[in-house]
């Protein structure tokens, strides 16, 4: 049973990453029906600026837990900055195009920002400053659930409710959602929809950028690749969920980490994917939207 | 009010509006009829500018407006009820109301004009937590015309109301136009292949055909027209 938990556990912290990461996949999606590629390198990028500010902020001495606040806070802006600028230069003047053009351009977004970090960084892997501490509450579950885990797994579902909330209640929240359902009677009704799809890229940004300074100070080792397998598994999470439904993308990112850390545990990690893509394989014959992907009920 | 000067617009790569000119005065309801592909849809997608004007000017109260963004137009108080209706499936009713109030503020009166709305259509206050996909083609058209009202509009353009509706309710509904117009003082610009109705409950009329204006008359006389007899109202 111990070992059931903690792989449960280990599971949800996976799940959490996917998730985050996923979001910004089905929120994009859901406005501009784009799969956006480059999204996996946000992610890397935010975990670059989270290293490069943590690294400098450590020199000053500054404590760890307002290390990561401050590094997770500049990561998700300059991310999101990335996430702006790449919407504006890649997809925007596609806006017209057929469906494959603004997907290519994705892909060749994607190489670039990989290679870029490669040219401006560096290609070996870096070791990403332990920021969160062991907390002493923490003390009596620590072999089933580390302090990290913990941390993960509440700013994940603190992020959900934040989301939830902001596209439910504000202005903006409801212009993104009428976007998503109608874009042209979105414009119709006065909503300037390029500022939607802006500020969706950047919200999917500032998640991922969240997730990339996550996990790198979990697993404590960072390169210029990590986005491309984070963002093919959140990927599979979204479409697993349903792509396009926010909760979906989260269902679909914690049932894909378990689903996940469950194979490693009792059957072999050699075996972790076949079992991630054979559920997504299997998802897709029986339930082809997704777990909660959309049912159309609209009448023409 | 609205003046529309030589306009061609483009639908992909073909012409669909060849030189468009019309007028509309203030608190008239002016039809454009025609057959389908004739350029009725793209002539309302000019306006509101989501498909933009290549030549040619379009002015609202002297003013040019083919250069504005869509959401400046809502803004200036022309809105929209495009055709097939473009419900937001998902969201209920009273988020849909909502919705067409998008640039409003005042809450007060955003309150007022939902129970105005409701009023003229009180089948809607009885769906009002109902999700829009799940309506009828009846109810649809008629939340369509009410999320429109939602943004008090000045000029309402309105493509096709009466399609795929049974005739009892296409009656109800050019009956809710006229009444808009009467007591809102609403200048509403009709397009419609119903040109009998349309004709009926507007004050003038202008023919399209291949993207050219080929005739325009008082309603009246063009009811009476023997080319728009034979052509539109299948006499």
């Amino acid at each position: 049973m111990d070992y059931f938990i903690e792989l449960f556990f280990s599971g949800l912290t996976r799940g959490s990453i996917y998730a985050l990461i996923a979001l910004g996949y089905t929120m994009v999606y859901g406005i501009i029906g784009l799969i956006n590629f480059a999204h996996g390198e946000i992610y890397m990028i935010g975990a670059f600026t989270a290293y490069i500010i943590a690294s400098v902020l450590s020199i000053y001495g500054f404590p760890a837990l307002s290390i990561i606040i401050l590094a997770g806070f500049a990561a998700a802006i300059w991310a999101s900055a990335y996430g702006y600028t790449v919407e504006k230069i890649a997809y925007k003047p596609l806006r017209h195009a057929p469906r494959l053009s603004p997907l290519i351009s994705a892909i060749g977004m994607s190489i670039f920002l990989q290679n870029y970090v490669l040219l401006a960084q560096t290609s070996d892997f870096l070791a990403f400053p332990e920021l969160i501490p062991d907390f002493d509450f923490m003390e009596p579950y620590a072999d089933k659930v580390g302090s990290t885990d913990m941390v993960i797994i509440v700013t994940t579902i603190v992020v959900m409710i934040a989301l939830t909330f902001f596209i439910k209640m504000t202005r903006i929240g409801k212009a993104m959602r009428a976007t998503s359902q109608d874009r042209t009677m979105a414009r119709l009704i006065g909503i300037n929809v390029d500022k939607v799809i802006s500020v969706t890229f950047v919200i999917g940004s500032a998640l991922a950028a969240i997730g990339g300074i996550l996990i790198a100070s979990h697993i404590g080792q960072i390169n210029f690749y990590i986005g491309f397998i984070a963002g093919i598994k959140a990927f599979t999470a979204a479409v697993l969920g349903g792509i396009g439904s926010i909760p979906g993308a989260v269902l679909g990112g914690f049932v894909l980490g378990l689903t996940e850390s469950f194979a490693t545990g009792y059957v072999s990690s050699d075996y972790e994917d076949v079992f991630a893509f054979s559920l997504l394989v299997l998802i897709l014959i029986f339930k082809p939207s997704g777990l909660l992907g959309r049912e159309e009920v609209e009448k023409v | 009010m609205l003046e529309l000067k030589q306009v061609h617009s483009y639908y992909g790569n073909i012409e669909a509006l060849k030189g468009i000119s019309l007028e509309i005065k203030e608190g008239e309801i002016i039809t454009l009829i025609g057959a389908n592909g004739a350029g009725k849809t793209t002539t309302l997608m000019s306006i509101s500018n989501i498909v933009e004007p290549r030549q040619g000017e379009i002015l609202f109260h002297g003013k040019p407006i083919h250069t504005l963004p869509a959401e400046e137009i809502v803004a200036m108080g022309i809105c929209q009820v495009p055709e097939g209706r473009h419900i937001f499936p998902q969201l209920t009713v009273r988020e849909n109301l909502d919705m067409g109030a998008f640039l409003r503020n005042d809450k007060q009166g955003i309150k007022q004009d939902i129970d105005y709305v409701y009023s003229l259509f009180p089948i809607l206050a009885e769906r009002s937590g109902q999700s829009g996909g799940t309506l009828s083609g009846g109810e649809q058209q008629m939340l369509a015309i009410s999320r429109a009202l939602m943004a008090r509009p000045k000029l309402l353009l309105m493509d096709e109301p009466s399609m795929g509706l049974a005739p009892i309710i296409i009656s109800q509904i050019f009956d809710i136009i006229k009444k808009i117009n009467k007591e809102q003082n609403t200048t509403i610009f009709l397009v419609e292949q119903n040109a009998n109705q349309a004709l009926q409950i507007a004050d003038r009329g202008y023919v399209i055909e291949n993207g050219y204006i080929t005739l325009t008359d008082n309603a009246e006389a063009l009811r009476t027209n023997e080319a728009v007899q034979k052509a539109y109202l299948g006499i």
